[in-house]
């Protein structure tokens, strides 16, 4: 199976503001976590977050918005990264062919809800915030931007959203429904998430340490990444560089609880097995998994026994969370996890987990813990939500 | 491999369940914000469930119930969802809980119930379906990025069966915030009227509406969903070329069409995109809308569907939604459109 092909991507994280500079922390070790500066929270002094660290005005600068415009951070660093995408893909005519875009967020424009709630009835001039809180303005926006008047929807499935944009883009080219999709996500942090995590008691008080025994939590970030996707027509028209394909990609749903995972990791485990079908490859071809690897005690638990019974009796490859340097971006996640994935395969490299220590008592399972140089040809990649939502994409190199 | 609409449930403003079709409806011009007309919850959830679970999830649970029960199937294999904005009181909740107690004091209930697949997640929770599991959130093609999700599933040979379904519940709070930004009509303007308004914003509502949609043709199939399409930008004036067009890629012509279904909500400002349509190219074809009833909402098309799929069912079409008084001898064919603001405009395209 050949796969869809990738033309393009675009990125802003906390190690970041574009694919270059992401993919330099990510081999240097330079960790995007620190306090929090743009929000003002009781929890400051608390928790770490993998914060942008560009301010509302610097962005609105960067992308020429005029005054009056209404956009929330979310929509900003989501418009950011996907001009971003379509920029590195070449594309200069963006309605030329059949093109769509689809964009995954969970806090959608919430930073400005939060932020004006009750000011709303004594400041006029804040109304056009409004109608910026739903998740469908964002991708609007971003649309809007780019020039794109084609498809556009949102996918909102908690952790796991921008790896189900990728993965109905694909399906997109796939079917010829369309001849080109830019899909990602895209998240800002906001007190409701922040909040709604610390009530959950999943938030870490220190640097996140992925399939440690001795883990405590996550870190939450913020985060925009988009790819653009391109039908082979269209790539052998215009003689277009491949950067890697999409090859498989599975979705189902773990039916246990609503934040949290089974012991046994059905949906993870569900997700996979369905990866594998679709790109007709075995378990033993994956060269590096970036697993979702969040930290806390019940998601690691659960998506390695996933592993244990995806492998069965063979080794599980090298394997590495990415989240000691990001925070866990939450809608964004598997978009900046798909650039991860990619610039693996361009640049043979499997990141390192950072912060592992020891390894958790329930199984023996190491992630790699420093950078190591090997030919991949394929990365599976692992994003897992709330309500159950469970996600793989396999990554391939472009034959 | 072809899409049947097989089973149907629909809880709205209206008297929608244990009801023939519409026969109960009321136009009501003195409200510009409907609430549900509440089933027996009960007879569908535990009450100490219920008294858990947000209200986007409650209607979920009955209206996707009453669908099953409608196609006579117990299992699905995926389960699609759109939300305009999920469940948008537990939002609420959660927000002012953070501002009123200076981010303190809280409970992670209504954080969990305010994530958007909640109502999806719930239902699969429920029925304990693996499956693939689906939520959009674009505003007013949330339903149809759904619906076209779900034919493609079926398309793909993946699955045999989805529920696939809308959902949108009012807050209060959201409410106020929506006649302040001029979403919602403001208070006080009665008749509030749909067909002849003069002024800005729309009749607003809330419901679910929850369709079991199978690869086969069955005794009880309402007809097939044959093509489902979104345009996020359309001028004016492009609107009937890309429905005319839209139809040509299915072999259709506007003459072939029996009924139009279109989304007037009774904003002065966008409904051009409506009547341009009604009052040239579909002249001469039976039109009907139904956001008097349903009211406005980013996922009010799903109940259009419901309603478009009773049309099939029964061939009749009630006084209540009908725009002009052209009739067809038979409702074959049938198409419909919505849009919001001039954006987000969606073709659904079904026959008998």
């Amino acid at each position: 199976m050949k796969g869809v092909a990738i033309t393009g991507m675009g990125i802003i994280s906390s190690i970041g503001n574009s694919v270059e500079e992401n993919y330099i922390s990510l081999i240097e070790n330079k960790i995007g976590l620190s306090r929090i500066q743009n929000i003002p929270t009781v929890h400051a002094d608390i928790i770490k977050v993998g914060e942008i660290k560009k301010t509302n005005e610097e962005l609105v600068n960067e992308l020429q918005l005029t005054a009056d415009n209404n956009f929330s951070r979310t929509a900003m660093i989501g418009t950011f990264a996907a001009k971003k995408a379509v920029e590195n893909a070449g594309i200069t005519s963006i309605n030329e062919f059949r093109t769509g875009l689809i964009s995954a967020t969970s806090v959608g424009g919430m930073d400005m809800t939060e932020k004006h709630y009750y000011d709303y009835f004594k400041h006029p001039e804040l109304v056009k915030y409004i109608t910026c809180h739903d998740g469908g303005d964002v991708a609007d926006k971003i649309a809007e931007e780019l020039g794109l008047k084609g498809m556009v929807t949102t996918i909102s499935t908690a952790c796991s959203s921008a790896a189900n944009s990728i993965m109905l883009g694909a399906r997109l080219i796939k079917s010829g429904k369309l001849d080109r999709v830019i899909v990602g996500g895209t998240d800002a942090l906001a007190k409701f998430t922040i909040n709604g995590f610390k009530t959950l008691m999943i938030l870490s008080d220190d640097y996140n340490k992925p399939f440690d025994n001795n883990r405590k939590g996550l870190n939450l970030g913020e985060a925009a990444a988009f790819l653009v996707l391109e039908s082979d027509e269209i790539i052998q028209k215009q003689n277009k560089k491949v950067l890697a394909r999409v090859s498989g990609y599975g979705n189902a749903n773990d039916a246990f609880h609503q934040t949290a995972s089974s012991e046994n990791g059905d949906g993870a485990y569900l997700a996979m097995k369905k990866a594998f079908e679709v790109s007709g490859l075995k378990p033993s071809q994956i060269d590096y998994i970036n697993v979702h690897g969040t930290a806390t005690p019940n998601n690691d638990l659960s998506e390695g026994r996933a592993l244990f019974r995806i492998y069965e009796d063979e080794k599980v490859p090298d394997f590495s969370s990415t989240k000691p340097f990001t925070g866990h971006t939450l809608a964004a996640a598997a978009a900046i996890e798909a650039v991860y994935s990619v610039l693996a395969i361009q640049n043979s490299v499997v990141y390192p987990n950072l912060n592992f220590e020891t390894s958790m008592e329930e199984f023996d399972l190491k992630p790699q813990t420093s950078l190591k140089n090997k030919n991949i040809e394929h990365v599976l990649s692992n994003s897992f939500g709330f309500g159950g939502n469970c996600s793989t994409l396999i990554f391939s190199k472009s034959e | 491999m072809k899409t049947y609409i097989n089973g149907i449930g629909c809880i709205s403003t209206q008297k929608t369940f244990d009801t023939v079709f519409l026969e109960e409806a009321v136009h009501d011009h003195n409200q510009n914000v409907f609430a549900i007309v509440p089933p027996v919850y009960k007879d569908y959830i535990t009450p100490a469930a219920s008294r858990r679970m947000a209200k986007g999830v409650k209607n979920g649970i009955v209206a996707s119930t009453i669908a099953m029960k409608d196609a006579q199937i117990e299992n699905v294999d995926a389960i699609i969802t759109g939300t305009g904005l999920g469940c948008i009181e537990d939002s609420e909740k959660f927000l002012k809980n953070i501002l009123d107690n200076n981010e303190e004091f809280l409970t992670p209930t209504s954080f969990i119930q305010s994530t958007h697949n909640t109502v999806g997640a719930q239902i699969a929770l429920l029925q304990q379906c693996k499956g693939y599991n689906f939520t959009y959130v674009n505003g007013a093609v949330s339903f149809e990025s759904a619906l076209l999700d779900a034919k493609m599933q079926i398309e793909e040979g993946d699955v045999q069966s989805v529920l696939v379904g809308g959902v949108d519940e009012n807050g209060d709070y959201t409410t106020a915030l929506f006649k302040l930004s001029g979403r919602i009509k403001p208070d006080n303007q009665q008749p509030y009227n749909l067909l002849d308004s003069n002024t800005s914003g729309a009749v607003y509502g809330e419901g679910a509406s929850f369709f079991v949609l199978e690869n086969k043709r069955k005794d009880n199939t309402y007809g097939e969903i044959l093509d489902v399409t979104i345009i996020n930008t359309l001028e004016e004036n492009e609107i009937e070329a890309e429905i005319k067009s839209f139809l040509k890629s299915n072999q259709l012509e506007i003459s072939d069409i029996d009924a139009l279904v279109l989304g007037f909500d009774g904003n002065v400002d966008f409904e051009i995109y409506y009547k341009n349509l009604a009052q040239n190219a579909f002249a001469e074809i039976p039109q009907l809308y139904y956001k008097h009833l349903s009211g406005e909402y980013d996922t009010a098309s799903a109940f259009a569907l419901w309603m478009a799929a009773k049309v099939l069912k029964t061939q009749e079409v009630p006084e209540i939604v009908k725009v002009n008084s052209v009739e067809k001898p038979n409702y074959k064919t049938i198409l419909l459109y919505n849009q919001l603001n001039g954006k987000n405009h969606s073709f659904t395209l079904i026959s008998k």
